[in-house]
């Protein structure tokens, strides 16, 4: 009969960011010691990973394994110690054709072993096996590696407790409730598990404790993803409460309070009206309320602290302005090899004036990290640049030069908007591109998962400056003679117009191959590429071109060739020369999108030449006139792509 | 309401009765309660240990002249060390915090992932800051490495800010205005020694003497270590008595050194690293040393090669 399954690791609490991942590879983990099972669901709280299955078979099915023996024509003696070493007679053996050979085989019973035992064996393995990001060892050496200790497991199999013990933990058939609310050594069953965490004050689903606390948000809280699901993987049973800060506190830089309330405080922040704060906060508790206010109380003086702290930074800072911070950046290192933050300062303004940045960017330049020796910065690092650019307009800087400091990490992330102005694109690229050559200069190159300087971010963040930004700078200028670094940033082009973009693969490669240079150029070519290669002229085109540079990948040389007209065979091969003209005089001008289209029009004369022409002829000179032909055919229209990348759909599909 | 001194009375004798050693503070300078022996030392090799005490902790560029209600140059440390940990530990700490009059069902607490590590002294752990109602309370460590060695068996480390606990329990914006009895304020007990150390550490510490004390003390420490694997670990004798703990003093008085010129604006950025690894240096080598010394039997002491063959 089939049996229902309730597995919980009951641990110190587990760092939110972690939980879904580890739960997903307990889940893994555990589906294979489920015979015939069916996982219902998997859930997880700071302190339990718990799962839930049906329908599990009582034992695993029984299997017939087929050991191989010696062949057919061995010596007696191999066959009779192939049955004994099987513990069989030889008349149990049969003779089968396995490959080529004739071989004597055993066909072994091996009975499916009971799932209590299956699951005995296995989940101490399966739990321990997680691949937490960091994990600690206890309780003593020859101990277990977790994420942190591991204090009790509930594992039920039907009504009996499944025996195992991991790190001398045993399993039981009992949960734990609620740190403050809820009772300790709680049995349950695996009919009432989830009713008693509820009584205990633990809501076991995320979904169940993200919408308590969506629908807890007072009106004007500003939507934060990322935030609603630390809280929702912080706590057991989460309550909102709102508190409040006195009006004062306005006065400081928005960026500064909303990071001491998200960053900090893990709180969300309330806007009055868009883009203008509300003197309040909501906080979310891991209990069930706050009837005498205590925890509001508390929470509003801590934040009141913080804001404390922030406007004396803010004071004591104002009292040496940017400008006079310059030299300051000499005590600052950038790194070891590549000197300090005054250093680097020079080079990013030397940059910035060499990619033709105008007044405003090269004055941003030079005070661009000047707030590193801020004491805002100092206490909220996270907050470089920004607290520039607010403190360069504070002073009296130029708008443009102090929105051109405000962005210029931006973009911090694939979801982050580039600098809003040219000037700060600029400095923005200047400061990335002065990184990325420095790194790679002295072999700090990023491989595999290691990137300490965050130099894919910051290439990617080039990309896409010059993608989608209003400067008109090709690649190769940036990377100067540095192959390698060209190379990461032609991968990291690749990345964003196949990932964020959502180009195919293949029409990329093409593009790229045909080396433009400039990404809003490698776009729109690519939005022609898109557009025109669903056609079926354009497919069987394209497998023309793959076959075309086979051919030239041959020892034509096509220096100095020309075309003799006198040469060309009557037929397909004058038909494709004509048309080839043709096409030639009328693309003059044209969008790419009319030129691939046009380009299409050739697809039946090339296909007429490669059925009927023989490229290979006798004739050396004609052989030369037919390969400078499809040269040239190639060259016209490579120009845009490299269309012998291009894989064909019905080739696609085969292959995946 | 608990007066500072009561709280910490009752904290004491909280973790007293629950099997641990009552220190009183260690009389070197620290930066923090881990950094004394009797968490640095004690953590490492096999004996349990369970040992708590108030350690004040000087942190010189945190000094504000006593004008920052929340920042000290000196705070007090209640460190407790539970060596291994027992398997209640957080039950038995949050136990700790109704002890002190804090009713847990009528506040918020959260684990907050925080992995502690010191670069000074080759240590490193796993854990979290205990916040209450929005403010970290406390710093709770698996230690897993000090001075660079394994642990044996894994302590918990807890580590309660005193000042700003008790604020909270009198509902205190300023720490100057916590009753440390209840005739006197936290600042009338420690005003001043707040601004005259800031002014001390910000101002008229010479940096050159700090630099000659600095490297005295290194010397010094560097000195004992080579000895000790030069000469005294091969006799026996010698290896048993060499001063150790002395050599480890040496150690602290250099980190407060460092701590002391990092104050005064005279190690720059690059030569940070530099210092620091120094400091590790000599952490390192003391561990090393406390654990031959205390934790392994020497070969030769027990059978020669020899003796077992025959």
């Amino acid at each position: 009969m089939a049996k229902d399954f309730l597995l919980e690791v009951g641990v110190e609490e587990i760092p939110d960011w972690m939980i879904p991942d580890g739960l997903a590879a307990l889940t893994e983990a555990v589906r294979p010691l489920l015979p015939e099972g069916e996982i219902l669901w998997s859930e997880a709280t700071p302190r339990r990973l718990a799962l839930r299955a049906h329908g599990v078979a009582q034992r695993e099915a029984d299997r017939v394994e087929l050991v191989q023996g010696p062949a057919k024509g061995a010596p007696e003696a191999a066959v009779a110690g192939f049955a004994k070493k099987q513990g069989v007679e030889v008349s149990a053996l049969e003779v089968r054709t396995i490959g080529r050979a004739e071989k004597y085989v055993y066909e072994k019973q091996i009975p499916g072993r009971s799932t209590q035992e299956l699951l005995a064996e296995g989940l101490p393995k399966a739990i321990l096996g997680i691949p937490w990001p960091k994990t600690m060892l206890w309780p003593a050496k020859g101990g277990a590696r977790f994420i942190r200790p591991i204090r009790w497991i509930l594992c039920l199999l039907g009504e009996d407790v499944v025996p195992f013990t991991v790190n001398g933990i045993a399993a039981g058939n009992e949960t734990w409730g609620h740190r403050q609310l809820g009772k300790i050594h709680v049995p349950v069953t695996i009919a009432s598990y989830e009713a008693k965490l509820r009584e205990n004050f633990v809501l076991l689903r995320a979904a169940e404790r993200r919408a308590k606390i969506v629908a807890e948000l007072p009106a004007g809280v500003k939507a934060d993803a990322a935030l609603l699901e630390t809280l929702t993987y912080i706590t057991e049973y989460p309550t909102a409460i709102t508190g409040s800060f006195a009006e004062e506190y306005l006065q400081l830089p928005a960026e500064v309070l909303v990071t001491v309330m998200r960053y900090h405080q893990k709180y969300f922040s309330v806007e009055k009206q868009a883009g203008q704060l509300a003197p309040q906060f909501v906080a979310v508790m891991n209990t069930a309320s706050d009837p005498e206010g205590l925890v509001r109380h508390g929470n509003e003086r801590v934040l009141r602290a913080r804001f404390n702290d922030a406007r004396f930074f803010y004071e004591v800072d104002q009292q040496k302005p940017l400008a006079s911070r310059v030299e300051a950046l000499k005590n600052v290192t950038f790194q070891a090899q590549l000197g300090s933050y005054w250093e680097k300062t020079q080079r990013v303004v030397a940059l910035t004036k060499e990619l033709g940045g105008g007044p405003d960017a090269v004055r941003a330049a030079e005070l661009a990290k000047t707030d590193l020796t801020t004491e805002m910065v100092k206490e909220f690092t996270e907050l470089q640049g920004i607290v520039g650019g607010i403190y360069a307009r504070a002073q009296g800087e130029a708008e443009g030069v102090a929105q051109a400091i405000y962005d210029h990490y931006r973009p911090n992330s694939m979801e982050d908007a580039i600098p809003a102005t040219a000037a700060g694109q600029l400095l923005s690229l200047a400061d990335k591109v002065d990184t990325l050559r420095g790194c790679f200069r002295i072999g700090l190159i990023p491989s595999g998962s290691k990137d300490p300087f965050a130099l894919r971010r910051a290439a990617q963040g080039i990309v896409r400056i010059l993608a989608e930004g209003e400067l008109k700078l090709g690649l190769g200028q940036l990377a100067g003679e540095d192959r390698k670094l060209h190379e990461f940033l032609l991968d990291r082009v690749g990345y964003y117009f196949q990932e964020i973009r959502g180009y195919a693969y293949d029409e990329v490669k093409a593009v790229l191959a045909a080396g433009s240079d400039d990404l809003p150029d490698v776009e729109a070519r690519l939005a022609a590429v898109k557009a025109i290669r669903s056609s079926e002229n354009f497919e069987a085109l394209a497998a023309g071109f793959k076959r075309i540079r086979k051919i030239l990948d041959g020892d034509f040389d096509p220096a100095g060739q020309h075309i003799d007209e006198s040469l060309l065979e009557a037929g397909p091969e004058q038909e494709l020369y004509a048309q080839l003209r043709r096409v030639k005089a009328a693309v003059a001008g044209t969008s790419y999108g009319e030129r691939l289209a046009l380009m299409a029009t050739l697809r039946t004369a090339v296909d007429a030449f490669f059925d009927k022409v023989l490229v290979n002829a006798p004739d050396p000179r004609v052989r030369a006139n037919r390969l400078t032909l499809l040269f040239d055919l190639k060259a016209e229209f490579s120009g845009i792509a490299d269309f012998s990348e291009i894989v064909p759909k019905a080739q696609e599909n085969l292959t995946s | 309401m608990k007066t500072y001194q009561e709280m910490i009375l009752r904290l004491k004798s909280y973790w007293a009765e629950r099997g641990a050693i009552i220190q009183e503070p260690y009389d070197v300078e620290v930066g923090a309660g881990t950094m004394c022996p009797e968490t640095f030392l004690r953590v490492l090799g096999p004996k349990p240990y369970r040992v708590a005490y108030v350690q004040p902790s000087r942190r010189p560029a945190d000094g504000r002249y006593g004008e920052n209600p929340n920042r000290l140059y000196k705070h007090q440390q209640l460190q407790v060390i539970l060596k291994p940990t027992p398997d209640d530990v957080l039950e038995q700490y949050l136990g700790s915090l109704e002890a002190i009059g804090i009713d847990l069902k009528k506040h918020d607490i959260k684990f907050e992932e925080d992995n502690w590590e010191s670069p000074t002294l080759g240590a490193w752990g796993i854990g979290w800051q205990v916040m209450l109602d929005g403010m970290e309370i406390t710093q709770f460590t698996y230690f897993q490495q000090c001075g660079g060695v394994d642990l044996e068996l894994i302590p918990a480390e807890i580590t309660y800010g005193l000042e700003r606990l008790c604020a909270f329990l009198q509902d205190r914006e300023s720490v100057y205005d916590i009753a440390w009895t209840p005739e006197f304020a936290y600042a009338e007990v420690r005003l001043t020694e707040e601004q005259q150390h800031s002014v001390f550490n910000f101002e008229m510490a010479d940096v050159g003497t700090l630099w000659k004390l600095f490297e005295l003390h290194e010397g010094e420490c560097q000195r004992l270590i080579n000895l000790y694997h030069q000469e005294h670990k091969q006799d026996e004798a010698l290896r048993q008595r060499f001063p150790v703990l002395p050599t480890y003093d040496q150690v602290l008085k250099c980190s407060n050194l460092f701590n002391l010129l990092d104050a005064r604006g005279a190690i720059s950025v690059t030569e940070r690293v530099g210092v620091i690894a120094r400091v590790r240096k000599l952490a390192v080598g003391v561990a090393q040393m406390w654990v031959d010394q205390q934790f392994t039997v020497h070969q030769e002491t027990v059978q020669k090669p020899e003796e077992v063959v025959a």
